[in-house]
């Protein structure tokens, strides 16, 4: 059906609206009679009884037994925050530009940055208070070397929001890059890992 | 009265409350499943297997639980209030023959309390003055939730008690005895010799009673959850709340076996195949208060009284009546 007769909300031919019939209410004692007798002789109470044992004998158990089995997540879903490294070098993608941290709207991200030996920015600190974060997202869009994105860990139990934060926990370890097991995310200006990925040359 | 005598009936109490209050705790476990699994859900899954052991956990809980007495109640009542529901459950089952008699080591058992004379009359008695539990509770409580169930109580128990009194009324006439082992006899030829057959309107008039007798949900209005959070209960904790729930459990099954006592044909000519079809009747009424309570809503308050008033009491004072005229005719002839 199109939105177009939804759209009327007046109630004729044209749009989809239509009044329920509603039978009058019973006035005269007999007319009331005649209700009660036909509502008990329905068997409208035997079909509730009847579905009810029909999906009990189908046995169709809609239940997921939560930790031992889990939903799959989509793709796009925003759980805690990782960060990628390149997958030629091993360095951390991150320039350190700063976007997150400006377009941040609960300004929970902060980060350090020095210039290093090789004159290549490096970041020294990296923390997202997680007690303020709202996994909106915008860190992650914003990003323009698809250094921060979101992880598919949803499972936060901790002692501390704290421990998820730190730089070294968000940061891909060296030794999952090297094992393949860095993921990358679809989307604008996403990589395909493979041998054409090549070592950009510091100098010229 | 000899010393015989009194061990027996003590040994029979032992045996009939261990076995009935593990039935009510096993009976929350099969409501669970049933429930659960008539709404495509698993049920307790977790505590032994397939979650049996869900109801020593429950029972544990209950037990060590802080037993919390509020402000403002009125203490000896509140306090007895649960204790009369459970008692009466079980001294209602005082006379209902669970078993056909056997012989062990040449000694005659009877596996019933006390075979009184009017066994039908004493439980339903019994069982109508566990509605006080609720009632006194209710009141007692200092809480306008368990006020409104009280209040409600009261109403269902008026309304229900003239509905299961005239409706047993007519078999019990077919019957000419009040005793539960009589009544079992007089059915004992077989399946074409079950009450059920002669008076079918009695049999729904006191199934429909059970129900509002037991609370079970069309007639769940006194502790409605969605309503009145848990009626007479909301102030109760612990092992005294636990006895309210053993003593709803206890009646769905002590009821169960009245209605297939006097109707079915209750364990028939005294056989283990009757007994075991005794059982299996009392295992279908029990499915069934389960079975309602996931297919049919409930009823307002003056929904039942209108009910049990102006429609079931004709019906039952008519099926007396036409009983009556039927066996004076027959009588006559």
């Amino acid at each position: 059906m199109h939105v177009e007769p939804l759209q009327d909300r007046n109630v004729s031919e044209l749009s989809a609206y239509y009044y329920v019939d509603i039978p009058d209410y019973p006035e005269t004692g007999w007319d009331k009679f005649k209700q009660v007798m036909k509502r008990t002789f329905k068997g409208e109470l035997f079909v509730g009884l009847w579905v009810v044992l029909r999906e009990m004998i189908k046995f169709d158990i809609h239940t997921v037994k939560y930790p031992l089995e889990k939903l799959p997540i989509g793709p796009r879903y925003r759980a805690v925050h990782k960060l990628l490294r390149l997958w030629e070098s091993g360095f951390e993608r991150c320039i350190g530009c700063g976007l997150c941290e400006k377009i941040c709207i609960s300004d929970c991200i902060r980060m350090d940055t020095r210039i290093d030996e090789n004159s290549r920015k490096e970041v020294t600190e990296y923390s997202i208070n997680l007690g303020r974060c709202i996994f909106c997202g915008y860190c992650a869009e914003v990003c323009p070397e698809l250094a921060i994105v979101h992880g598919e860990r949803y499972e936060n139990g901790s002692e501390q929001r704290a421990h998820f934060v730190i730089k070294d926990d968000m940061l891909t370890p060296l030794d999952w890059l090297t094992s393949g097991q860095q993921q990358e995310y679809p989307g604008f200006g996403a990589i395909t890992p493979n041998e054409s990925v090549k070592s950009t040359p510091l100098a010229y | 009265m000899d010393t015989a005598f009194i061990i027996e009936t003590m040994i029979k109490i032992v045996v009939l409350l261990t076995i009935f209050s593990a039935l009510a705790g096993l009976g929350t476990y099969f409501e669970r499943k049933v429930l659960a699994f008539m709404q495509r859900r698993l049920g307790p899954m977790h505590v032994g297997p397939f979650g049996l052991l869900q109801v020593a956990a429950d029972g544990i809980k209950l037990f060590t639980k802080e037993d919390i007495i509020p402000q403002n109640v009125v203490k000896p009542i509140f306090k007895i209030a649960p204790v009369i529901t459970a008692a009466t459950a079980f001294i209602a089952a005082a006379a209902i023959p669970f078993w056909p008699e056997f012989t062990v080591f040449g000694y005659t058992v009877h596996p019933i309390v006390a075979d009184i004379n009017i066994g039908i009359l004493f439980i339903l008695g019994v069982m109508a003055v566990g509605l006080y539990g609720p009632l006194l509770g209710g009141m007692a409580s200092a809480n306008k939730f368990s006020l409104i169930s009280a209040a409600r109580s009261a109403a269902v128990f008026i309304s229900y008690e003239v509905i299961s009194g005239l409706s047993l009324l007519a078999p019990l006439m077919l019957v000419g005895s009040l005793s539960l082992i009589d009544i079992n006899n007089y059915q004992s030829g077989g399946i074409g010799n079950w009450i059920i057959w002669t008076q079918p309107v009695a049999f729904i008039l006191f199934w429909i009673a059970a129900f509002a007798e037991t609370g079970r949900t069309p007639f769940h209005l006194i502790a409605n959850d969605h309503e009145i959070i848990d009626g007479f209960g909301t102030e109760y904790s612990g092992m005294r709340w636990g006895l309210f729930f053993i003593g709803e459990y206890a009646n769905m099954f002590f009821i169960s076996f009245v209605i297939a006592i006097v109707f079915l044909g209750g364990f028939g000519d005294g056989t283990i195949a009757g007994a075991i079809q005794l059982l299996l009747k009392v295992s279908f009424f029990f499915f069934f208060f389960l079975w309602t309570r996931a297919a049919w809503p409930d009823v307002r308050p003056d929904q039942l009284m209108w009910l049990c008033w102006k429609v079931l009491m004709p019906i039952a004072v008519l099926n007396v009546v036409v009983t009556g005229v039927v066996i004076l005719v027959q009588g006559g002839l």
